[in-house]
């Protein structure tokens, strides 16, 4: 049985068409993919993405115990901070990449991955009962009483501060939701409710992440979606949202990163604080980083016409001889209307410029390494 | 709402046939267009490939999936609508028009009758 997030009677009024993703029924496509993306790039564009994990970490041990199991340096987070974190294994492989927010002084909120929530879960309670700092904390999974929305897009200013009224009571504390910056985190009210207000996103477009109680989510989503209607806000599916973290170079948990892919391999090493004193996983990536890489993950773009490269397709050098690698994410660009892809390559082929070829059902196509992000906004010109 | 012109023919697996004396044109349809979305690369088998029905034969794929095409009937394929792959969304915006994929001069006409008409093709996609 499939697990469904509190908007899932909305998204079937939509006429959303559902898809399984990581044993959740969620919306693939409301209007199609090539218009919500185009809507968050231009306009705005609402996700659901309450099927993500929250775990709350609360009490004078949770810095260290989090400093303990996570990559970067939770020491360096002021309250109202968020930071892109990774959580590894022992062999410095990736259980999960996650966004971890400073609430308060000593609550922490950590937003996993849909697919990910029991294995986290599950690693974190182990860490918990080996941990140094083992007292002093508590860990709480939020999960089912919390939903999300990720309202994206260069228009998402112009309407909302029309919906989330006034200043923050708690986190960075600001008079109005737009004076948040990137990362900053602060607490709102809606309809006197308690709201989780982030400046943060997975598109690459401004925008905001908001987190809601559960039963607050349908009044909030429909909110949304009226307000932000005469700006060209639409409803966007897991679709887009996946061509556009592809089009940033954006990785996705069991394509980019898995259990036995390193942080160091999947180019986000500056997301690892190597200068910690210890987290779990640091022995492994301080010795992976002294041998050098065997395979590094890189950004392509096709070169010439081609059906859109897809996860598992063969990567050839650029004499199409030999195997260098293989595709981890593909699809075709919206925006740059071409194919687009990231993949894990042997780093003697790494770098940027390299020419590649992608073996598509048995024939080769023409590609290039690109520096992430595949996609950039055009400069906008005066007039 | 599905568009299903009378007087095709149609296949189960949303290919349709429209007869013109010994040579079939092929396409699919509205509704397989719709369920495929945006459609942005289209691979056509090529002229003079001898298909039986039933035979993979085309490959579209769509932002999110790519999907084998099946003839419907068996034959020489005679002409391909070059402007497909220049132009993938015509199997989106004319799925019956510009969108059509190959023509076919049929080897046996007897195969016609295994495919069915407008209404029953309506039934077998609940529209």
């Amino acid at each position: 049985m499939l697990k469904r997030t509190p908007l899932f009677e909305a998204h079937c009024r939509l006429g959303a068409r559902l898809v399984e993703f990581g044993g959740w029924e969620m919306p693939l496509i409301y209007s199609g993919i090539v218009e919500e993306h185009h809507a968050v790039r231009r306009a705005a564009g609402v996700f659901d993405i309450s099927h993500m994990g929250d775990f709350t970490a609360t009490g004078p041990g949770a810095e260290a115990f989090l400093d303990h199991c996570l990559t970067n340096d939770v020491t360096r987070l002021a309250v109202g901070q968020g930071q892109y974190t990774l959580m590894c294994n022992e062999r410095g492989g990736v259980i999960d990449d996650l966004y971890l927010f400073r609430v308060k002084p000593q609550e922490y909120l950590l937003v996993v991955n849909a697919s990910r929530i029991a294995a986290d879960w599950d690693w974190l309670e182990t860490q918990v009962d080996g941990s140094p700092t083992n007292d002093g904390f508590h860990l709480r999974d939020d999960s089912a009483n919390l939903a999300a929305l990720a309202v994206q897009g260069p228009g998402v200013v112009e309407f909302i501060g029309d919906l989330i009224h006034g200043g923050s009571m708690a986190g960075t504390l600001v008079a109005d939701v737009r004076e948040l910056k990137k990362n900053q985190w602060g607490s709102f009210v809606f309809r006197g409710n308690p709201l989780g207000v982030a400046r943060t996103g997975y598109t690459g477009e401004d925008g905001f992440e908001i987190v809601v109680e559960a039963g607050q989510a349908e009044a909030l989503f429909e909110t949304l979606l009226e307000t932000g209607a005469p700006h060209g806000l639409k409803p966007v599916g897991l679709g887009a949202r996946d061509t556009l973290r592809t089009e940033m170079g954006y990785p996705l948990y069991g394509h980019e990163l898995a259990e036995d892919i390193t942080p160091l391999e999947a180019g986000l090493g500056t997301f690892v604080a190597l200068d910690k004193p210890d987290f779990i996983g640091r022995q492994a990536l301080l010795e992976q980083k002294q041998r050098g890489l065997e395979r590094r993950a890189i950004a392509f773009r096709m070169s010439a016409r081609s059906a859109p490269p897809r996860p598992d397709h063969r990567v050839m050098d650029g004499t199409g001889r030999q195997s260098i690698g293989r595709v981890t994410s593909g699809t075709q660009s919206p925006s740059l209307e071409t194919g687009i892809g990231l993949a894990l390559v042997d780093p003697a082929h790494a770098a940027i410029g390299t020419p590649l070829q992608i073996s598509i059902r048995d024939r080769l196509f023409p590609a290039e390494i690109l520096r992430k992000p595949i996609y950039r906004r055009e400069p906008v010109k005066p007039d | 709402m599905s568009e299903i012109p009378a007087g095709l023919k149609y296949a189960k697996s949303h290919e349709w046939v429209r007869v013109e004396g010994d040579t079939a044109t092929i396409g699919i349809t509205d509704h397989a267009q719709a369920e495929l979305t945006d459609v942005v690369f289209v691979e056509l088998p090529a002229k003079g490939r001898q298909l039986k029905a039933g035979e993979s034969c085309a490959v579209v794929e769509s932002v999110k999936t790519a999907s084998d095409i099946y003839s419907p009937l068996s034959g020489e394929v005679v002409e391909v609508n070059e402007a497909v792959p220049e132009n993938p969304a015509l199997v989106n915006t004319e799925p019956f028009g510009g969108g059509w994929f190959f023509k076919l001069k049929l080897a046996d006409p007897g195969e016609l009758g295994a495919l069915l008409d407008a209404e029953a093709y309506q039934a077998q996609i609940g529209g």
